[in-house]
């Protein structure tokens, strides 16, 4: 449906491009003081998209929340968008949602019909995953803000935290970059209508269907690759794991047309903020492109997922992947049309000098 | 191409609307554009904009502001 006021123009930011760097992130945790629980197995001291608690031998607690500005001015779309984002950290953990609670921020003046479609849109993605919405809470306020805290579950010795990559690993990710670059170019009308129709699928689709799949092999380490870019979240997942982890720009998957808008300048500001965060980590080697940098330091919204598991089994892994029709694009036909998939874009070592190369 | 500087201020303004206003004035085709922005986003993808354009680009910096000068060599 469309507002009388553009949904996008009411905010600053557009989605996961909203999100307080990495590096403001650890600066304002400092010297907080953990509290220890020897339930607890993931807190807030990890970097990780969810906390982990575990209750029983067979059944750990997995938490999360996220929430973001419009991303686009459809009501009905933003609710999905924000509401697989929001529900994608379970995934990334090995879990499975159970419980949601909306968050909702919305401007006095702003139609009721409007409010609903949000709420609508969240609701159905919510079950589409077989979990239920129990409540929430709304409050007015400038900008609307909505998203979700999810409870999942997952049995503890299946927990796939961002720090356990292992050397002989290697990367698949499920979903082609882009989005914070289209979305950015989509505010100055520079985005064809059908490029927005596939990224608005891609960011609509859960990361369900890849968690099921990814569940079923030996995979050591999962992160979902949202505000941070992908070199950000890799960098988080080397770091953690004692690592060097090893990406290849040519193999990389992005939506093609935003490569000439990142050569433009279409670039949202928390690509910089990203670039700041992790480029003392990241070494590149050979010619790689100031725009295929970019791209990969662009925030993503309702990312892939990035996955370490042994090179044994990643062909396989990825063959399941690809097969799946409501991944990546949502196109079963994605790679045959010449279309982003998902891919294997890197490997792990043991540390090297660098936590993060980026080679040609 | 006309021989003359085109001055734009985009001071205030928050990605992508730099880009944008520098993107309508070069529809002109100035040989010299002058665009003062207040931060450095702003300036990095301007910048972009304006090598994509074929300009040459320096920036100088003043006061935590950056004034961009942007110039296409006459063919």
């Amino acid at each position: 449906m469309e507002t009388a006021v553009k949904l996008t123009k009411l905010a600053k930011c557009a989605g996961c491009g909203a999100k307080v760097g990495a590096g403001t992130l650890v600066k304002m945790l400092e010297g907080f003081q953990t509290h220890y629980d020897p339930r607890l197995i993931v807190g807030y001291d990890k970097s990780d998209d969810a906390s982990v608690y575990v209750l029983d031998k067979d059944t750990a607690l997995v938490q999360t929340t996220d929430f973001f500005p419009p991303i686009v001015d459809d009501p009905f779309l933003y609710g999905q968008i924000a509401a697989a984002n929001a529900l994608s950290d379970i995934y990334s953990m090995g879990g499975e949602p159970k419980l949601a609670l909306n968050i909702l921020c919305i401007p006095e003046d702003m139609e009721q019909t409007a409010v609903q479609e949000i709420l609508r849109g969240g609701y159905s993605k919510v079950y589409e995953t077989g979990a239920i919405i129990t409540g929430g809470h709304t409050i007015h306020g400038a900008e609307p803000i909505y998203g979700l805290a999810v409870s999942g579950f997952v049995p503890p010795d299946r927990v796939l935290t961002n720090s356990n990559a292992r050397p002989g690993d290697v990367l698949i990710l499920t979903k082609p970059l882009g989005i914070g670059i289209l979305t950015t170019a989509a505010k100055a009308e520079l985005v064809e209508t059908s490029v927005l129709e596939r990224i608005y699928r891609q960011m609509t689709t859960l990361n369900k269907a890849a968690r099921d799949i990814m569940v079923r092999f030996s995979v050591h380490s999962c992160t979902d690759i949202t505000g941070f870019g992908l070199l950000g979240h890799s960098f988080e997942m080397a770091q953690g794991s004692g690592c060097s982890i090893h990406l290849q720009a040519d193999r990389i998957p992005f939506h093609p047309e935003c490569y000439e808008l990142a050569e433009m300048g279409f670039i949202p500001a928390g690509a910089y903020r990203n670039r700041e965060y992790a480029a003392s980590g990241v070494k590149v080697l050979g010619d790689v492109s100031r725009a295929m940098l970019d791209i990969c330091y662009d925030p993503q919204t309702s990312g892939g997922l990035l996955i370490a598991l042994p090179k044994e089994e990643a062909d396989a892994c990825l063959a399941e992947l690809n097969a799946q029709s409501t991944l990546t694009c949502g196109l079963p036909v994605a790679a045959a049309d010449g279309l982003p998939a998902a891919a294997i874009i890197g490997y792990v070592t043991e540390p090297q000098e660098a936590a993060l190369f980026l080679q040609k | 191409m006309k021989n003359t500087i085109k001055q734009l201020d985009a001071r205030g303004l928050s990605c992508p609307e730099p880009v944008i206003m520098i993107r309508k004035a070069m529809m002109s085709q100035e040989k010299t554009y002058e665009m003062v922005v207040d931060n450095p986003v702003s300036r990095e993808n301007v910048t972009r904009y304006a090598q994509h354009q074929g300009y040459l680009v320096t920036v100088k910096e003043q006061e935590g502001e950056y004034v961009l000068t942007m110039t296409k060599s006459a063919l």
